[in-house]
């Protein structure tokens, strides 16, 4: 067990009668990208300030490499924390806004600079030192934040949905910078994020909350193939959640009252019957072409309805069609109540 | 063509009102004194014939008195505007930073001394400063002081009025500018390592600069020429140039004098008016 960078042990925090952290345990290993996923109002932006200090906790204790650093105030941690609407100082230049954070530390001015062009190289914006924050464009900005934060060279560095505010197409592109940075700094990356295609294909961890509580904490590919319930089932993406009593279904794992099943689980032939436990018979009621793959939504004859994506290549059933579906025992993954 | 429509009564207004005014006062302060109503002769006679005198800007320039007076106004106005941000700015950031709700009503209280009128406000200030006022009967009362202390008709009693009467034109700039300020500005700085002291020296102050200007000079510039709270509450010797504009214009009748007064007031306050356009 390689040691703990942050540890958070019973973190509470509530608004009025609203609570927005309910007795929280997280560990942070050094050098790991992770994720923190949820829906508003999960708790996760007020987990990631209380981290950065910049709120206290009712209750519980921070500890980073062992000390306790649950009453320190933010300019006194060393941690430090991207903000989603990049929060730059429009009265400094790029240069400047960089080098912010360098001159509290009160580093020598010859090497502010050298660390200030440094950075700059490192998120490609080297010729932007002298432009105010109104002058660049929005993924300039993005980047600027990053390295501002970056060059203070902090060990845990936050980051409040970084990528929420890009256009789509630069979405996925800065997401790879984001981990190609994280990869060359070696500083451990919190992100806080609502968006789960982004938080499996980024992070190393992924812990999902609602209402203020972790419901899982693992890799992305675990997390993502053995959702423990049915809340992070379906926040995760289109799963199918069904009922034993519903189906006959046949478990590798017996015993849970649902079970999520993926669409791409699924295998769909166009007019044939049921047969046995792990199938059912339906009608096409809705198709939903998603380039490599098409999803349709299949009412079941005995009620319900399940989501079947059928890869490209495969026969596709007409709208109002017949299908018959049928399943692995090992796909149905139990969800806890 | 529907745009000078809307704008031609305010281009009126600022003619008839503004405009004119101003033209006949330079007129004035050419002219020279004279028995009658009104008590002086324009600077042109029939046919634009030269009668004028330039004797009174002359008087202006050598007459300590006053250049005093001038001096004496710039420096009242000016701890005036100083006082009113030093205390202004506080309470504006307060108001800004209070919960969404909790915003109006303070705004509005800071507008309550407008909903009584102003010579009343004043004569208030009289009823506490006096030497039997209600401030020196308090600490009599508490057995603070032996007798009565001098409160009434000094520089203190008269800037004190100042700040009173000017502070809600300085706190209404202040807020405008501090509640557009992103409060996660002060949050990033504070996490890129700034103490509360920093944060508002580097990020704070610079993006609330626009407001202080603002504010100082909305605050100077009309303060410069008051001549009632000095008057009502200031020492007899506190002659700021207001007062002495109005003694020359209502004690001495000296029509030309006062309108020479009151035109080199507006050009000192050309330079701060120019400050302020430039400002916002």
């Amino acid at each position: 067990m390689p040691p703990l960078l942050l540890e958070a042990r019973g973190l509470r925090r509530s608004y009025g009668a609203a609570v927005a952290l309910e007795a929280l345990d997280l560990a942070i290993l050094p050098g790991e990208f992770f994720a923190l996923l949820g829906g508003s109002g999960s708790g996760k932006s007020t987990l990631l300030r209380l981290i950065a200090g910049l709120e206290a906790p009712d209750g519980g204790t921070l500890l980073l490499e062992g000390r306790d650093i649950t009453r320190d105030p933010p300019w006194a941690r060393p941690v430090h924390m991207m903000f989603q609407s990049y929060a730059l100082f429009p009265h400094m230049s790029v240069a400047e806004n960089i080098g912010y954070g360098l001159r509290r530390a009160g580093v020598a001015k010859a090497e502010q600079a050298r660390r200030v062009a440094e950075v700059l190289a490192l998120v490609k914006l080297e010729g932007f030192a002298a432009r105010r924050p109104h002058q660049i464009s929005g993924g300039q900005k993005q980047r600027v934040a990053l390295a501002r934060s970056l060059v203070m060279r902090p060990k845990l560095l936050l980051l409040d949905e970084p990528l929420a505010a890009l256009d789509a197409g630069l979405r996925e592109q800065t997401g790879f910078e984001l981990r190609a940075l994280q990869r060359a700094t070696g500083a451990a990356f919190v992100m806080v994020t609502h968006d789960q295609g982004e938080a499996l294909a980024l992070a190393d961890r992924v812990a999902v909350l609602e209402g203020g509580r972790l419901m899982q904490v693992g890799s992305p590919e675990a997390v993502y193939a053995r959702p423990s319930s049915a809340f992070v089932a379906r926040f995760l993406g289109a799963a199918n959640i069904v009922e034993a009593a519903c189906l006959s279904l046949a478990a590798a794992e017996p015993g849970a009252a649902a079970y999520a099943l993926r669409p791409e689980r699924i295998r769909l032939t166009p007019g044939g019957e049921a047969i046995g436990a792990n199938a059912a018979i339906g009608q096409v009621r809705e198709a939903a072409f998603r380039g490599d793959a098409t999803l349709f939504v299949v009412a079941l004859d005995g009620g319900g309805e399940l989501r079947v994506m059928v890869p490209a290549d495969d026969p596709m059933p007409a709208m109002g069609e017949r299908v018959a579906l049928a399943w692995d025992p090992d796909d149905l993954v139990p969800l806890a109540a | 063509m529907r745009r000078v429509l809307v704008l031609l009564p305010a281009w009126a207004w600022l003619l008839a009102f503004v405009a004119a005014p101003a033209v006949i006062l330079l007129g004035i302060a050419f002219g020279t004194g004279a028995e009658g109503v009104p008590p002086f002769r324009w600077p042109f006679g029939p046919g634009l014939a030269w009668q004028g005198s330039f004797g009174n800007l002359a008087t202006l320039i050598q007459d300590e008195f006053y250049r005093d007076s001038l001096w004496r106004a710039a420096l009242l106005a000016g701890s005036t505007a100083v006082l009113t941000l030093l205390l202004g700015f506080p309470m504006a950031f307060a108001i800004a930073r209070a919960r969404r709700g909790w915003r109006v009503p303070l705004l509005a209280l800071v507008l309550l001394p407008f909903w009584t009128g102003f010579l009343l406000r004043m004569g208030a200030f009289i009823g506490l400063l006096r030497d039997q006022g209600l401030v020196n009967a308090a600490l009599l009362g508490l057995g603070l002081i032996e007798e009565p202390l001098t409160l009434l008709y000094t520089e203190g009693a008269m800037l004190a009025g100042m700040v009173h009467a000017y502070l809600p034109f300085a706190v209404l700039p202040l807020y405008a500018t501090l509640s557009r300020l992103d409060p996660v500005l002060e949050q990033a700085a504070a996490d890129l390592g700034a103490t509360p002291a920093t944060v508002f020296w580097t990020v704070t102050l610079p993006l609330a600069l626009p407001g202080v200007v603002a504010a100082s000079l909305l605050v100077f510039i009309p303060a410069a020429g008051e001549f009632v709270i000095p008057e009502l509450l200031g020492p007899s010797d506190a002659l700021p140039v207001g007062r002495v504009l109005w003694q020359e214009f209502f004690s001495n009748r000296d029509w030309p004098m006062a309108a020479a007064l009151a035109v080199a007031l507006l050009a000192l306050l050309i330079v701060p008016i120019r400050l302020f356009q430039r400002a916002s």
